[in-house]
């Protein structure tokens, strides 16, 4: 009923929706505020994330103005390593999201397209690692090949999240071929490459963008699980996940090696989501 | 309070000043203003009006079954009580019980897990206290009451297993269950096909005889209203605009729009000369060339294709063979499921016939290599049934409707693109200001308009029209139809325009094709096909059409024949019609009817065309 | 619906032996074998020891001896912890992760279903809100974050329970581990309930269901209910695929002697035959669930048994 009253393009539309809601506001700007910091932060402080001070160890936050965020075990400042860990997990998150939308856009794609046997056969095949507890096969990769290295732990993670962007492609494929105005496009005499690339591709960019905003943190809490069972990044390397494997350890004397990177990462975590939520409700063909 | 005690022609139901409204974010929406109705005892109201008028909220909101942002005001009393205001629990009690409810899509209205006889049996025990088994046995009455097939079976089937009439008629059981004094039938046959509308609504009309409830029949159809209600009420923007008996209004409105309604609802006129648009072609036809042909076009389907074993096959189309002239009208009518969109499908060669060729101008469409056919497809334009699901949502009304040239004339430039595009919106009667407009800011109509836009800019030679006014509005239709009428007129194009409206395609087509389970039943000249149908299932297709005339309709609706059409999966052997066909004999279960040529001109399969 | 149990029963058998294959490639695929990291042994005593495990044989053949070993329920020697079999300590292993982890899936139905239930009869007042930001709050933490969290403040904080350990019959063992495994997915249940019972009572049916005079209560529970919770069962094999997954770290932060930990150590050690079981029984228990899902869900709609 509203519906006819929204001006504009699915974009235009989209990016209003977004513009106008306070916490989508909110939660962008923690997003990018954590963002900066991780990436300039580290620059203006003395301390590298390997660096160690053997005169303060396992200082609490807020003793000392050197060490505004405490320093671990070994002396290493909190405050630059929770951010470089920042950095390691968003990077790792983002690539690994690509590879998987990579692989899953062209995947669902094609099978959506092709139909028939082609696409029996694709999903099957998807089915099948589905049902795989695919996170052992992660698991055994990260261990078997080259453990801690970041392309095998991006390439792993990659590998296994895009199962389902296949799946929701696949279908929304599925259902644009459907619609009427595809075969009217046939009727035109467009060829299927152009109804691919002027039709199909235009319409699946809603959906992918939404399921890419819901995946980033799906990948950060991957990494952060890997790392935490000590197969991800290793030390003197940081993530937030190894932060937090090792600040688990030490809860019982010094918690703040563990409150530092959880509370980076929750925060993380629920403004990615919120963002998600926000984009899908604003993008769903399915809602209006 | 019950029925016995009421005085005869008693006020069942009295709206006195009812007003709805909705709460929404942009503000207090009205949706019915002041309605004031009565309904008696044994008299059916039918309520007419566009989608939107009103109809539905008014009834409903005496219901109490509006959303919670409804708010509503006036009263509404039933057998005198009132109604609006009254407690959940109160109406709980007369809902289902003194009031029986019918709503418009069968499918969706009925709990998809549930039985149907768990559906019946629970109205029964609710409001009459009495037990499962006692209200399964009556679910059975009821069903066997409103003619349903089996009712046995039935009874443990779920709704997604019986056909939309089936559907329609258990639900009307389950608003008679308790033998309401009222019964709300909300567009109660909006979704069904032309025969089972005709069905549902003779079942009506018996069940106002025989039952002596009162009913209240809401419907956009003037056909329907004429042939069931004894007093209408036309309401427009949420107000009932005119009220009456059914005779002086829908043959003497007094009301400007009433008279418009009544002039563009769909009439058939088989007895009165040729409708102005049908004679446009000229009543008879000189020789054109042939245009369009196919010859022994058959389409199958496969259906519940397994990893192994051979998959059923589902015959869409069976051994279809026409020629279209150039310039030409050919209207195809059938059911849903009659193969009518596979034709059309098959034509285009959107969907490749599994046997049979099409051959346009010459030129053997299935044989021609992908490139030279998609350069064809130039002069084969088409218009789909869904007028929003037509057009690509990401592109706007300029772009949409300039695409064709960008595949099939790549050398324009962008102002000549620009220019064509501006030439035939304005056409097709869309505003200039509507090119930079997306789709789901258009109406149905202007949404069909811009697909018709799009297939007439490459100036076709052939315009094929899937259902292309079925999603629309009875006033829009109209429009639609006449514009197709003008484009045909101008451009001399050929059109095979397919439809389950039998009146509309008689305003537009001089010869028309009708089609049952995927064959050919008769063919003719629209004239003489109208006037002197040939074969038993076109004499019950344009019996089924409802004409809003309140002196012949009763009397249709009285002559409906039962019957639905048999699964395509499994057609009858022999002649494909004789499961239905009231003058069956053994041979029609033996041989398939030859597709014999009568009067040279017309064409019919059936064994006893000539007795009948 | 009987044949449509058999239907689907029939399809384990050929997944469970994709399974299988697949997961025998992509362990033997891998560079590096059991005894790399061992530098003190001899050639000789290697060769030996590939010998005695059937390493030196060719990948087929390996193959089929595993699989023939399968069929007797065999999953062969474990290649680190050499005085056990796989078998013995998958048997150790596996009750302790299996009571946890239904538990959890127990808890997460219990609070969530109805909590989603709750939501959304009484939508937009004050516990629908309180239940919206809770979940998204829930389902955003990671039980890596929340399992030691928990441990902080429950145990070394608030002495309420046991940091870490376990005992047999002693629920207060189970209760952290149980409560940081369910709690996401309760989250999730709540809102896919939530949601979809919201959907279902704006449907035709429902209003139709109302015009019959059937109240408030019946509609909920007998019209409402079976397509609301279609969404959560769907869920479940996703869910418990988290538990599994969450129950590796949940071991490890708590200290429990389930099977988690063999998977980790089995695939640093190159332990072919442990990490093949590990999958092979957690490929199995996942399937199983799937199908009691998929049969939940024909129960609930009619519709799927047809196709």
């Amino acid at each position: 009923m509203s519906e006819a009253a929204v001006p504009g393009g699915l974009w235009r539309r989209a990016g209003r929706q977004l513009a106008g809601n306070t916490a989508t506001r909110l939660a962008l700007t923690v997003l990018i505020l954590i963002a900066l910091v991780a990436l300039l932060g580290p620059l203006w402080s003395p301390w590298r994330f390997d660096q160690l001070d053997w005169q303060h160890l396992a200082v609490p936050p807020g003793r000392l103005a050197a060490h505004w965020l405490g320093t671990d075990r070994l002396g290493r400042d909190l405050y630059v390593r929770t951010l470089y860990g920042v950095r390691v997990s968003l990077l790792i998150s983002v690539l690994a999201s690509l590879v998987s939308l990579v692989i899953g856009v062209t995947w669902g794609a094609v099978a959506g397209f092709a139909g028939g046997r082609t696409d029996e056969w694709m999903m099957r095949f998807v089915d099948v690692l589905y049902s795989l507890p695919y996170l052992f096969i992660v698991i055994i990769l990260t261990t078997l090949f080259q453990r801690g290295s970041i392309v095998v732990l991006l390439l792993a993670i990659g590998a296994v999240g895009w199962l389902t962007t296949a799946r929701i492609v696949r279908g929304e494929t599925l259902a644009l071929k459907r619609r009427e105005f595809i075969e009217a496009a046939r009727a035109l005499g467009l060829s299927n490459s152009s109804i691919v690339v002027r039709h199909i591709v235009p319409n699946l960019l809603g959906p992918v963008a939404v399921y890419a905003t819901l995946t980033i943190p799906q990948m950060i809490i991957f990494e952060g699980f890997l790392s935490f069972l000590g197969l991800g990044v290793q030390e003197p390397h940081a993530s937030l996940g190894n932060l937090i494997n090792v600040g688990a350890q030490e809860m019982q004397s010094a918690p703040w090696m563990l409150l530092t990177p959880a509370t980076f990462l929750v925060v993380l975590l629920i403004c990615l989501n919120v963002l998600g939520d926000a984009l899908r409700d604003a993008l769903d063909p399915h809602e209006r | 309070m019950s029925a016995e005690h009421l005085p005869e022609r008693a006020e069942v139901l009295r709206l006195a000043q009812l007003s709805v409204s909705f709460r929404t974010a942009t503000g207090l929406v009205s949706a019915a203003q002041e309605v004031t109705l009565s309904v008696a005892r044994g008299e059916c109201l039918g309520v007419v009006g566009a989608s939107g008028a009103g109809k539905s909220v008014s009834f409903l909101a005496l219901l109490g079954l509006l959303p919670p942002n409804a708010y509503v005001q006036g009263s509404a009393q039933f057998c005198g009580a009132e109604l609006l205001g009254a407690a959940a629990r109160a109406l709980d009690r007369l809902r289902g019980a003194s009031i029986g409810m019918v709503f418009q899509d069968p499918m969706t209205s009925l709990t998809p897990h549930l039985t149907i006889g768990k559906q019946i049996a629970e109205v029964v025990v609710r409001h009459r206290g009495v037990s499962w088994a006692a209200g399964r046995a009556r679910g059975e009455a009821l069903l066997t009451r409103v003619h349903v097939t089996d009712p046995g079976r039935r009874m443990g089937q779920y709704p997604h297993e019986l056909s939309g009439g089936m559907r329609q008629r258990a639900m009307i059981a389950i608003a008679l269950a308790c033998e309401p004094q009222l019964l709300i039938a909300d567009e109660p046959t909006t979704s069904l096909d032309v025969t089972i509308q005709a069905q549902i609504l003779a079942l009506l009309a018996e069940l106002k005889r025989e039952q002596g409830m009162a009913m209240v029949l809401i419907t956009h159809d003037l056909g329907a209203v004429a042939g069931v209600a004894d007093r209408v009420a036309v309401m427009r923007g949420g107000r009932v605009i005119e009220t009456g008996p059914v005779g002086v209004v829908l043959k003497r409105p007094r009301d400007p729009y009433t008279r418009a309604l009544v002039d563009c609802a769909p009439q058939l006129a088989p007895e009165r000369a040729p409708m102005p648009d049908t004679a446009l072609a000229g009543s008879e036809p000189p020789l054109r060339a042939v245009a369009l042909s196919l010859t022994d076009v058959s389409v199958e389907f496969p259906v519940g294709a397994r990893w192994f074993g051979r998959a059923a096959r589902l015959s869409a189309l069976r051994q279809v063979s026409l020629e279209l002239a150039a310039g030409e009208s050919l209207g195809v009518v059938g059911e849903s499921g009659s193969g009518k969109s596979t034709l059309v499908r098959a034509t285009l060669q959107l969907l490749r016939p599994t046997t049979g060729r099409v051959v346009w101008m010459g030129a053997a469409l299935g044989e021609l290599p992908a490139g030279e056919l998609r350069a064809l497809r130039k002069d084969l334009q088409i218009i789909f049934q869904d007028p929003l699901g037509s057009l690509d949502p990401r592109l706007t009304v300029g772009e949409i409707v300039a695409e064709p040239l960008l595949v099939q004339a790549p050398q324009l430039t962008a102002t000549a693109r620009a220019a064509e595009t501006a030439a035939v919106l304005e056409r097709v009667g869309l505003p200039a200001r509507l090119t930079g407009r997306y789709p789901h800011e258009l109406s149905g109509g202007e949404c069909q308009r811009v697909g018709i836009a799009r297939a007439m800019i490459l100036k076709p030679r052939l315009l094929v029209c899937d259902e292309p006014v079925s999603a629309l509005d009875t006033p829009t239709q109209q429009q639609i139809v006449s514009l197709l009428a003008d484009l045909k007129r101008e451009s001399g194009l050929s059109l095979l325009f397919v439809s389950h409206n039998l009146a509309l395609v008689q305003r537009l087509c001089e010869r028309v094709l009708v089609l049952y389970l995927g064959r050919m039943m008769e063919l003719g000249p629209a004239s003489q096909l109208y006037a002197q149908p040939l074969h038993p299932y076109t004499r019950e297709l344009l019996g089924a059409v409802p004409i809003p005339d309140p002196e012949l309709q009763p009397a249709r609706l009285s002559r409906v024949l039962a019957g639905e059409p048999p699964s395509p999966l499994n057609p009858p052997s022999g002649c494909a019609y004789r499961t239905r066909c009231p003058h069956a004999i053994p041979v029609c279960r033996e041989k398939v009817p030859a597709w014999e040529a009568v009067d040279g001109a017309r064409r019919v399969a059936c064994h006893r065309w000539r007795e009948l | 619906m009987l044949r449509y149990a058999l239907r689907r029963i029939g399809g384990l058998i050929p997944t469970l032996f994709v399974i299988v294959t697949l997961s025998f490639c992509v362990v033997r695929l891998a560079p590096g074998g059991p005894f790399d990291q061992e530098q003190t042994l001899t050639p000789l005593v290697r060769a030996n020891l590939d010998r005695l495990y059937g390493l030196d044989q060719p990948l087929s053949v390996q193959y089929g001896h595993y699989l023939r070993g399968l069929l007797h329920g065999d999953f062969g020697p474990s290649l680190s912890q050499r005085d056990f079999t796989v078998s013995e300590l998958i048997a150790q292993g596996l009750p302790v992760s299996v009571v946890i982890g239904l538990c959890a899936i127990l808890l997460a139905l219990l609070i969530g279903i109805p909590a989603g239930i709750a939501a959304a009869t009484w939508r937009n007042q004050g516990a629908d809100h309180g239940l919206t930001v809770f979940a998204a709050l829930a389902v955003a933490l990671p039980s890596f974050v929340t399992g030691p969290l928990f441990a902080l403040v429950f145990a070394l904080t608030l002495h309420w329970l046991p940091v870490a350990g376990w005992e047999p019959g002693a629920p207060r063992y189970l209760v952290l581990p149980v409560l940081t495994l369910a709690l996401p997915v309760a989250a999730h249940l709540a809102r896919l309930t939530r949601v979809s019972l919201l959907e279902v009572l704006r449907s035709p049916w429902i209003r139709s269901a109302r015009a019959r005079g059937l109240g408030g209560a019946r509609v909920l529970w007998r019209h409402a209910l079976r397509p609301a919770l279609l969404p959560a069962v769907s869920y479940l094999g996703p869910a418990l695929a988290y538990v599994v997954t969450g129950s590796l770290v949940v071991e490890t932060v708590f200290g429990l002697p389930g099977t988690g930990r063999y998977l980790v150590q089995g695939a640093i050690d190159r332990d072919y035959p442990l990490v093949m079981g590990m999958i092979i029984v957690y490929g199995a228990l996942l399937l199983i669930f799937n199908l009691v899902a998929d049969l939940l869900y024909g129960w609930l709609d009619p519709r799927v048994r047809h196709e």
